[in-house]
């Protein structure tokens, strides 16, 4: 068998060769991975990092152009677009974390619980999450608003629900590929419980596609929750947020100052776009090698 | 094929599979003796791998029964816990050892896990077992400590056999074991098949499209084909006189290696 231990163990790669993949076409996901952890440091440390109160109306400097006191100008009340900005990250962030977790957490255990068990409770799952599956996100939401009022929880709630389906469906048919393995079948035979089979061996398996499917996800949440305020049912003024400001700065673009909406739509596009490309570097990278 | 009185491990009758109109298995029946070693033959599509997932309870049998030392094998849907009483009685070595462990999982752990199910042991007399097991099949403690990927196939399938092993199986199934690998590994394989059983009175059943290394391990053949056992006996007197028409055809098609079939008035 000497001749059959020439395998070196994984992990002992040069820095060299990671220097190399990088520029092999890994520097796109690493891009879009700074950007998109830049805005969360930006949302987390908006305090330290934003110039004014973003509350704060000046009277005197309404509808400003971008200047050395106010970077990206200020909205028709005098508030420091840039100021906002920074903060309004939080709310445009936190919310469709809390909806990715949500779906991923719930998302994953139907799958793999419906992968695993199958009969009649499989298809209930699937029909469920097909059900879901054909009603966009954020008609969901305005369906959930007009029922139980405006506000970010019915966002957060209703759109979880929706993005239910993006998640589940997906890493379901990995669970039943991935329960096809003989792996599993041994295991099975081994006398280990379904249970552990599911908790130990599918879902770390499982994991990768999980994590690439709520960063993807993650991106086309925040559009749904920023779409959801800017026509009113999510986050109330003053408090800022990115949806919101778009909307705020809507009659300006007519009046000759766009810079509110232009920036605010412009950091939305530009972090959903991150989310997307992160998520197909991931993919590629977790699970292109993994097989 | 079984000493009469002495309890089968693996008693096997009337065994069937059907999916849809196509009938896969049809009236297998098998006995093993505790310790003793049948080699399954037959072209692709015989249905062999139907036949050694029914008698591994991972198939349910259309008709017939599996029994070992008389006591039915539970369906798939059977609940774990009973399930797992007979991990003792059937484990199986699956074809391909690229996917026949899980690749996040090292390799002893994938041990050790197992042990620490079906014995008290625990800590470091946990890993001294594993440890046991795995120079067993001839891995070192570098490799216990990696991840699957890291092994070549002949390794992954030592380690599978380990796994087998170390619940000290009643029958060990082991379909196509040793065909995803090259030669000299399948020669070592079969080697430490051979020791193993040694070692234990683990009845084989080995299950092969190659009558090359079938006469290295099993004393006793059955040759199928069309999903019925058309032929059995000792493995010797079959290889050099053939009965079946099928058989002759099977071993004809087989490039002369292990084994040199005398025929007629030669030497
Ligand atoms: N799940 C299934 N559904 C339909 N047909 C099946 C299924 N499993 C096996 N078969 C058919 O049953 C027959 C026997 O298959 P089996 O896998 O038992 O053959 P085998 O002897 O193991 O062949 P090989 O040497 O190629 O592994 C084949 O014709 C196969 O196509
Ligand atoms: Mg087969």
């Amino acid at each position: 068998m000497s001749a059959y231990q020439s395998v070196p163990a994984a992990g002992g790669r040069l820095p060299l060769g990671r220097v190399r993949a990088l520029a092999r076409g890994q520097g796109v996901p690493i891009a879009a991975g700074t950007v998109v952890a830049l805005v969360v440091l930006a949302a987390v440390f908006a305090p330290l990092l934003a110039p004014y109160d973003p509350n704060a109306v000046d009277p005197l400097a309404v509808s400003q152009g971008s200047s050395a006191a106010h970077w990206l100008g200020t909205d028709d009340t005098g508030r420091d677009i840039l100021s906002r900005l920074l903060y309004g990250a939080r709310p445009s962030l936190l919310a469709p974390a809390l909806i990715t977790l949500t779906a991923g957490l719930a998302g994953t255990a139907l799958a793999v619980s419906a992968a695993w068990l199958g009969g009649w409770y499989d298809r209930v799952v699937s029909a469920f999450l097909d059900l879901v599956f054909g009603f966009p996100g954020l008609v969901l939401a305005v369906v959930g608003a007009a029922v139980f009022g405006a506000g970010l929880d019915i966002a957060v709630i209703t759109l979880s629900l929706a993005y239910l389906p993006y998640i589940a469906r997906v890493v379901r048919s990995a669970a039943l590929r991935e329960r096809a393995l003989p792996y599993v079948s041994a295991l099975g035979l081994l006398g280990l419980s379904g249970r552990r089979i599911c908790l130990r061996h599918l879902l770390p398996n499982l994991l990768p596609l999980v994590l690439v499917q709520a960063t993807t996800s993650f991106g086309y949440t925040m559009l749904d929750v920023a779409a959801f305020s800017f026509i009113g049912l999510g986050t109330q003024p003053p408090t800022a947020e990115w949806g919101l400001m778009v909307a705020n700065g809507a009659p300006g673009i007519i009046a000759g100052q766009p810079e509110q909406s232009l920036y605010a739509g412009l950091v939305i596009v530009v972090f959903v776009i991150a989310c997307n490309l992160l998520g197909s570097g991931l993919s590629r990278r977790l699970l292109g090698e993994d097989r | 094929m079984a000493d009469a009185g002495a309890p089968a491990a693996l008693e096997a009758a009337g065994l069937r599979k059907t999916y849809g109109d196509f009938v896969a298995v049809e009236d297998v029946g098998l006995s093993l003796a505790p310790g003793a070693s049948l080699a399954l033959v037959g072209e692709s599509g015989s249905g062999k791998t139907t036949t050694a997932r029914m008698i591994a309870g991972l198939e349910a049998p259309t008709a017939g029964t599996v029994r070992f030392d008389g006591r039915v094998l539970p369906g798939r849907r059977a609940r774990t816990a009973v399930r797992g009483s007979f991990a003792g009685d059937v484990q199986m070595v699956f074809q391909d050892p690229y996917a026949s462990l899980d690749r996040h999982q090292r390799v002893a752990d994938s041990i050790s896990e197992v042990l620490a199910h079906h014995t008290d042991l625990r800590g470091s007399a946990l890993a001294r077992r594993t440890a046991e097991l795995l120079d067993q099949v001839g891995l070192t403690a570098g490799q216990a400590r990696s991840l699957p990927r890291a092994l070549s196939g002949g390794q992954r399938q030592r380690v599978a056999i380990a796994r087998a092993v170390a619940v000290r199986p009643r029958v060990l199934v082991l379909d196509e074991a040793v065909a995803a690998l090259d030669v000299s590994v399948q020669a070592q394989i079969v080697t430490l098949l051979r020791e193993l059983r040694e070692q234990s009175d683990t009845a084989y059943l080995f299950i092969t499209h190659d009558l090359g290394i079938v006469q290295h391990i099993c004393e006793d053949i059955a040759v199928m084909h069309r999903g019925r056992i058309i032929e059995r006996g000792r493995t010797l007197s079959v290889l050099e006189r053939p009965g079946a028409a099928y058989t002759r055809k099977l071993i004809d098609s087989v490039p002369r290696r292990g084994w040199t079939p005398k025929r007629g008035a030669t030497a």
